[in-house]
C-alpha cells in the first residue's frame, strides 16, 4: 500500500516491504493494548495520532531539519546529554529498540543470548525498518553494557556510531573521567553540527530539557492520587514519545494532559478504580512499542502507578543546575546530573535501592514488580539486592524475566495475578 | 454445590463440594477445552464457579464463572487437605511452581520455572518418548538405574539432543531417565530454596506419580513429602473451596 510518507521512506534508503508490515502489525496491537482502554484522558489523543503516524510526521520534520543543514544525533540511552545536542542547534531522537520484529533479523549476526534491547535496536538498522536510524547523522552510543558495547562496534559497519564511555562507579575519579567523556562529546557535536556551543545556547538547552524533565515530574506527581488519573501504559507511552518528539511540544503536550489530570484528581476520578491494586515497576527501559509486561499487569486489574526506569523516573528526575555563567560551569553542571542517574551498570549501586523504596512509598504502590529482559545481567543481578532490601522494608516484590516475544505470556499473567492476589487492597 | 474447574494444558480437573468433597474428575484437555468443559459441566448444578490455570480466561467468562491463579488456588487446596501444610511443590504440564504458605493460608511466596517447559510434565513426557517409554512408566525405568550420569541442560530442547547422543553412546535407558529426573529435581530444589521450605510440603500435580521424582526430592530436601490421594486434583479443589468463600461472602 503506498502511503503519503512511501516516497521518503524510499528516499531513505527504507526496505520497504518489511517495513510495510512491521507497521501494519502495530496497528491492531495499539487497537488492543492502548485504544481498548476504558476511561482515558482526552489529552492521550496526542499520543494517539503520534504513534498512528509513527514513521510520518516527526520524521518528516527531521529530513526537513537535515535538509536545511541542521543535524540529527540518534541515542539509545538516557546517559547522552541531549543538551550539548540541542545548544548546537542539532535534534537528538532517542531510538525504538522496543520490537520483536526487528530481533530475527539481528540474530543473523548478534549471538542469540544478547538481550531483546540490543537485538532490536541492532536489527531496525540491518534491516533498513526504522526511519529514524536513517535520517540520523550519527548514533551515540555508550558503554552501560558488555552486549551494547560490542554491538556498537558491528553497528559502526553499517553507520556512523561514536561511543561514549559511561563509568562504572560513582568514585572522584569515575565523575573526572565522566566530564572527560562529556568535554569530548562536546567536540564531536560541534564537529558534525558546524556550529560552536556558548554559554547561551548551552543555558537555554538545559532550561528547554529541564522544562520537559518537570512537565513529567508534574505527570508523575498525579499518578500518586488515589484512585490514578491516568493508566500505567498511558503515562508510559507519553514518556516513551518524548524520547523522539520535539521537546518543546512534549512540554507543551505533558501539561495539557496534567491540566486535564489535576481536574480529574480534584474530582477523584480515576483511570482504575480505588481499590485496583497499585505496582511500581523497576527495572530494565521499556522502549516504544514494548508494552507487553504492563499491558498483563493492567489486564488484570491493577494499575502501574510509576516505572523505576529509564524510560521513567531516570528520564526526569533530577535537572540540570543552570546557574553557571560560564561554559565550563554549565557543562560540569550537565556532567554531575547525568552522573546522578542510578543505573545498573554502577557498582555499587545502593541509590537505586533507596529510589525504589521511596518511590514504592510517594506513590503509594502495593506492590513492586522487577522488571529485567533475559540476559541483562546488570539489572538480572541487581534483582537480588532489591529482593533483599525491599524484603527488610516489607514491601512484596514480584520478579519478573522477559523479553518481546509473546510466548511466555500465559506464564507472566499466572505471575502476575498470583501476586495481585497476594497485594489486594 | 459449589464447582472447580482447574483448565490445565494437558488435563482438564474438575471438583464439587457442598459441605465435603462430592466428585472429583480428570480428563484430556485435546484441542477445544472450552467444548470440554461445557461436557464436563452439563447436567450439573452449582452455586459458585471458580476457574484455575491456563485456560481460565478463555473458559470462564464462557461459562460464567470467577477466575482464580493457580498460586492461590494449589494453596487454598493443600491447606484444606492438610491444615498443617507450609509448602507446595507442583509440577505441571507447563509449568511447576513451589509456594510458601503463611500462617493464616495466604500465599507468602512462590517461585514458577522460567518461560519454558524445562522442569516440568511436559519436559518428562518429551523425554519418556525419546526413551520409547511411557510416561507411567518413566519412573521405575529411573529407579531401576544401575548408575549415574549427568544431564547438564534443562532446555527440552538441548536436553532432548543430550539424550540423542547418550543413546548413541550407548547408555543404559534407565541411567539416562534417572539423569533427566535429577535435572528435574535439582532444578525444583534451586526454586524451594529461594522460597524457603517449611513443613508439612505437599507435593501435588500430575508428576507426584512418578516415585523416582518424589524420591529424589525428598532425598534433596531432606524432608518427607506429602502426596494427596488426588494430586492432580487439587487446584480444582482450590477452586471449589473458593467458589464456596465467594458465595458466603457474598
Amino acid at each position: 500500500m503506498a502511503n503519503e510518507h512511501t516516497q521518503m521512506w524510499q528516499e531513505l534508503g527504507i526496505d520497504l516491504k518489511p517495513h510495510e508490515t512491521l507497521l501494519n502489525a502495530l496497528g491492531p496491537m495499539y487497537q488492543e493494548i492502548y485504544l481498548s482502554q476504558k476511561n482515558r484522558p482526552q489529552g492521550m489523543g496526542f499520543f494517539d495520532f503520534v504513534v498512528g503516524d509513527i514513521h510520518g510526521v516527526r520524521v518528516k520534520e527531521l529530513r526537513e531539519h537535515a535538509k536545511n543543514g541542521g543535524k540529527v544525533v540518534a541515542t539509545y540511552c538516557v546517559f547522552v546529554p541531549e543538551e550539548l545536542v540541542w545548544a548546537a542547534g542539532g535534534i537528538p531522537v532517542g531510538l525504538c529498540a522496543g520490537a520483536q520484529f526487528s530481533i530475527p533479523i539481528a540474530e543473523s549476526i548478534l549471538p542469540r543470548n544478547s538481550c531483546a534491547l540490543i537485538k532490536s535496536s541492532f536489527g531496525f538498522k540491518l534491516g533498513r525498518i526504522c526511519p529514524y536510524v536513517q535520517v540520523a547523522h550519527l548514533i551515540v552510543g555508550e558503554t552501560t553494557c558488555d552486549g551494547k558495547k560490542k554491538m556498537f562496534e558491528i553497528l559502526g559497519q553499517h553507520h556512523p556510531v561514536y561511543v561514549m564511555e559511561v563509568p562504572n562507579k560513582k568514585t572522584e575519579q569515575s565523575r573526572r573521567l565522566w566530564l572527560e567523556e562529556v568535554l569530548a562529546f562536546k567536540e564531536v557535536i560541534e564537529k558534525l553540527t558546524g556550529n560552536k556551543i556558548t554559554p547561551e545556547n548551552l543555558k537555554n538547552a538545559i532550561d528547554m530539557v529541564n522544562d520537559r524533565r518537570r512537565a513529567f515530574q508534574r505527570l508523575y506527581a498525579l499518578r500518586r492520587a488515589i484512585p490514578a488519573p491516568i493508566s500505567g501504559k498511558d503515562a508510559l507511552l507519553a514518556t516513551q514519545v518524548s524520547f523522539y518528539d520535539d521537546a518543546g511540544r512534549e512540554i507543551q503536550m505533558v501539561n495539557s494532559l496534567c491540566d486535564e489530570l489535576d481536574e480529574r484528581v480534584a474530582a477523584g476520578e480515576g483511570a482504575a478504580p480505588a481499590s485496583a491494586p497499585r505496582i511500581l515497576v523497576s527495572g530494565s527501559p521499556m522502549a516504544i512499542p514494548n508494552w507487553k509486561l504492563p499491558h498483563v499487569i493492567e489486564s488484570a486489574g491493577a494499575v502501574v502507578v510509576a516505572e523505576e526506569s529509564c524510560i521513567g523516573t531516570r528520564f526526569f528526575s533530577d535537572l540540570v543546575e543552570p546557574s553557571s555563567p560560564t561554559l565550563d560551569g554549565l557543562i560540569k553542571a550537565v556532567a554531575d546530573r547525568y552522573m546522578n542517574i542510578h543505573c545498573a551498570c554502577f557498582t555499587p549501586n545502593e541509590e537505586r535501592l533507596d529510589d525504589i523504596v521511596r518511590l514504592a512509598r510517594e506513590y503509594h504502590a502495593d506492590g513492586v514488580i522487577h522488571y529485567n529482559l533475559q540476559f541483562c545481567h546488570t539489572y538480572a543481578t541487581e534483582a537480588v539486592q532489591v529482593e533483599k532490601r525491599l524484603e527488610k522494608e516489607g514491601i512484596p516484590l514480584l520478579r519478573i524475566e522477559t523479553d518481546y516475544s509473546d510466548e511466555d505470556t500465559g506464564q507472566l499473567k499466572n505471575r502476575v495475578e498470583a501476586f495481585l492476589e497476594m497485594v489486594k487492597r | 454445590m459449589f464447582t472447580g474447574l482447574d483448565v490445565g494444558s494437558r488435563t482438564i480437573k474438575l471438583v464439587t463440594l457442598d459441605s465435603t468433597v462430592r466428585d472429583s474428575v480428570v480428563i484430556e484437555t485435546g484441542i477445544s477445552p472450552l467444548q470440554r468443559c461445557r461436557e464436563l459441566l452439563s447436567g450439573r448444578e452449582y452455586a459458585g464457579l471458580v476457574v484455575t490455570g491456563y485456560g481460565r480466561h478463555l473458559v470462564a467468562p464462557e461459562l460464567g464463572g470467577q477466575t482464580v491463579s493457580e498460586i492461590k488456588a494449589f494453596a487454598v487446596g493443600s491447606r484444606y487437605l492438610y491444615p498443617d501444610c507450609f509448602s507446595v511443590i507442583d509440577i505441571g504440564g507447563q509449568d511447576s511452581k513451589v509456594i510458601l504458605l503463611a500462617e493464616k493460608g495466604d500465599v507468602q511466596k512462590f517461585e514458577m520455572n522460567d518461560r519454558c517447559a524445562a522442569g516440568t510434565g511436559k519436559f518428562l513426557e518429551v523425554m519418556a518418548h525419546t526413551l520409547e517409554v511411557h510416561i507411567s512408566e518413566i519412573g521405575g525405568l529411573a529407579l531401576r538405574a544401575s548408575k549415574n550420569i549427568r544431564i547438564n541442560s534443562l532446555c527440552t530442547v538441548f536436553a532432548e539432543s543430550e539424550v540423542v547422543s547418550l543413546i548413541a553412546r550407548g547408555e543404559e535407558t534407565g541411567a539416562i531417565a534417572l539423569a533427566l529426573h535429577e535435572a528435574i529435581a535439582t532444578r525444583l530444589e534451586i526454586m524451594m530454596r529461594r522460597v524457603g521450605v517449611k513443613e508439612r510440603i505437599v507435593f501435588a500435580g500430575g508428576c507426584s506419580h512418578n516415585r523416582c521424582l518424589r524420591t529424589l526430592l525428598e532425598q534433596k530436601l531432606r524432608n518427607c513429602l506429602t502426596v494427596p490421594d488426588s494430586p492432580q486434583t487439587v487446584g480444582a479443589l482450590g477452586a471449589a473451596l473458593l467458589a464456596k468463600t465467594a458465595q458466603i461472602a457474598g
